[in-house]
């Protein structure tokens, strides 16, 4: 059985709001999702019935919220297809990840004339913690190239990785043209020099069913709110090997198994790397996000949103004054593009008008606008509650918005 | 889509498409650099004071058609004007955008300048309206580095 997308609107109440006057259509989906309703009653339910703190009361609430957090724990190793759920760690978002693995395993193991590769496709959360990483123990950074169609160019990869490549981070999905990048491959030329990667998953997970052991990812993280959970959770995954030699990121309760003054024994993962009480009900409420996403069957998503994003193109291919951005042919869930000599503010403005909300801007990804020529782009990006009819929608707006700025 | 008609008026986007004064003034003595790291938006302003009269003035940048066209607007505004008056005319020109005073009365003396009035519907880009304005301050001022809007 196909999806029925009319259905799932159904799901997320929000979508039933009206901009100015309009029925929204909501088109910044790379940005943050929307919450069905299960994943609003959960959080809800929790606060209502069991909030309490975990890992330490003897009392009733606290152990019912021990074993919803922990649940929430296995729903996510389950998905990402993780051995153990000691491997997942419960994070603020994407962003903390990455800083996480270049302050405990970058700080512990990349020093003064070593280097990190990344590519230019990676959103400034990808480019800025390696940065400060590489000014705090005198590591150099490189960067892998792309073409204009937006692809990584993998030969140039197998000429920057050396014998001082200490860690690779690379996107999975690019968050400002849509590009698939060819993970299996990249980790298997960085595995052949044993440099480790850590993969930027936060625009994969929402589209693409992921399997990290497949991957052979070393780390691979994402954030909670991208994939129609809570905002302020988000997950790191890392091969056990790798988590139990890095030291702690921040210290604090949780993440002791004994204290004294002089010395503190650090606990098991992966609470080590939990300090202090984490956000319950944002991983409650992310397993729940989880578990409606497996109810529509992630291939079907799969398919689903990829027959929305070729019907997009297709329009777009008929607007003589679009320029599509980005022409990578392995593509998920957003198209990037610029409209006659607009500036993309302008067109967001005029859209939002129309009740259509989507991205305009550098998109956090500075550099590889500047690789593009560009200083802005529009975005559009989907989700698994977009219809044809928003498609169709916004290309209305887009003629109504050449004749109010042309 | 009235207040969208009143935002990109025909002379707006008359001055984002063909924007005046759109150039580097050579012998100026005054200028400085506004960003806006929200959008991206940038805009350089070039004075030429004399004492206290603005003998010319001029800009570059690149930004959207708002950020440009009042760019373009406030140079045709300021040149032979004083300091003085470009602060009066910074205040109001704020206040109207930011919807806090958008009085006719108060904003006569504003001139064509009334045409961004429609701004204050669209609070994200009322930032967009004024670095231009928050640029010529500054370089009237001499402040050293980059003016930013955040």
């Amino acid at each position: 059985m196909v999806l029925d997308p009319e259905k799932i609107k159904k799901d997320f109440p929000i979508l039933n709001r009206k901009i100015h006057g309009k029925p929204l259509v909501y088109l910044d989906n790379a940005a943050t999702t929307q919450k069905p309703l299960a994943v609003i009653e959960a959080i809800h339910h929790y606060y209502l019935n069991e909030n309490s703190n975990i890992h330490r009361g003897v009392h009733t609430l606290s152990e019912q919220a021990t074993l919803a957090y922990e649940g929430a724990r296995e729903k996510i190793r389950a998905f990402i297809g993780a051995k153990e759920t000691s491997e997942i760690i419960f994070v603020r978002g994407a962003t903390e990840g990455i800083n996480l693995i270049a302050q405990t395993y970058g700080r512990k193991f990349i020093g003064s004339g070593d280097e990190i590769v990344i590519s230019t496709l990676e959103h400034h959360s990808n480019i800025v913690p390696w940065q400060i990483l590489c000014e705090q123990v005198g590591a150099k950074l490189r960067v892998i190239p792309i073409n204009d169609k937006g692809e990584l160019l993998i030969e140039d990869l197998k000429k920057i990785i050396n014998a001082k490549t200490k860690l690779m981070g690379i996107t999975h999905v690019s968050n400002a043209l849509g590009t698939i990048v060819p993970l299996k491959e990249i980790i298997k030329i960085a595995h052949e020099q044993n440099i480790p990667v850590v993969v930027d998953g936060a625009q994969a997970i929402p589209h693409l069913k992921v399997n990290v052991q497949e991957l052979d990812a070393d780390f691979y993280l994402f954030s909670g709110h991208k994939v129609y959970g809570p905002t302020g959770i988000g997950v790191v995954y890392g091969k056990k090997n790798f988590l139990e030699i890095m030291p702690p990121y921040q210290g604090g309760g949780d993440m002791i198994s004994s204290v004294t003054f002089e010395k503190t024994e650090y606990n098991i993962l992966p609470f080590k790397f939990e300090a202090g009480t984490p956000h319950i009900a944002g991983a409650i409420g992310l397993g729940v996000a989880l578990d409606y996403l497996k109810t529509l069957d992630l291939e079907k998503v799969a398919l689903y949103e990829n027959e929305l994003l070729s019907y997009a193109l297709e329009k777009s291919s008929e607007m003589a004054d679009l320029q599509i951005i980005g022409q990578s042919v392995d593509r998920a869930g957003v198209i990037s593009f610029n409209l006659a000599q607009l500036h993309a503010h302008d067109v967001g403005t005029v859209l939002d008008r129309h009740g259509i909300a989507i991205r305009a801007g550098h998109h956090c990804a500075m550099p590889l606008m500047k690789r593009l020529g560009l200083e802005a782009t529009c975005r559009v990006s989907f989700a698994v509650y977009n219809t044809k009819e928003d498609v169709d929608s916004l290309f209305k707006a887009l003629q109504k918005t050449l004749e109010v700025l042309g | 889509m009235e207040e969208l008609h009143d935002l990109y008026q025909e002379l707006v986007l008359d001055h984002s498409k063909n924007p005046r004064n759109f150039k580097k003034i050579l012998d100026c003595n005054h200028s400085a650099e506004g960003f806006n790291p929200l959008c991206g938006d940038q805009v350089t302003v070039y004075l030429k004071l004399e004492k206290d009269l603005i003998q010319d003035i001029s800009f570059l940048g690149s930004g959207c058609a708002i950020s440009k066209a009042s760019a373009s607007l406030m140079t045709t505004a300021l040149k032979n004007k004083t300091t003085k008056d470009a602060f009066n005319f910074f205040d109001k020109f704020v206040q109207m955008v930011t919807g806090k005073n958008s009085e006719s009365s108060h904003l006569e003396n504003l001139g064509k300048l009334q045409v961004f009035k429609g701004v204050k519907e669209f609070p994200v880009r009322v930032k967009c309206a004024s670095l231009p304005w928050h640029t010529l301050v500054a370089a009237i001022q001499e402040k050293k580095g980059k003016i930013s809007t955040e």
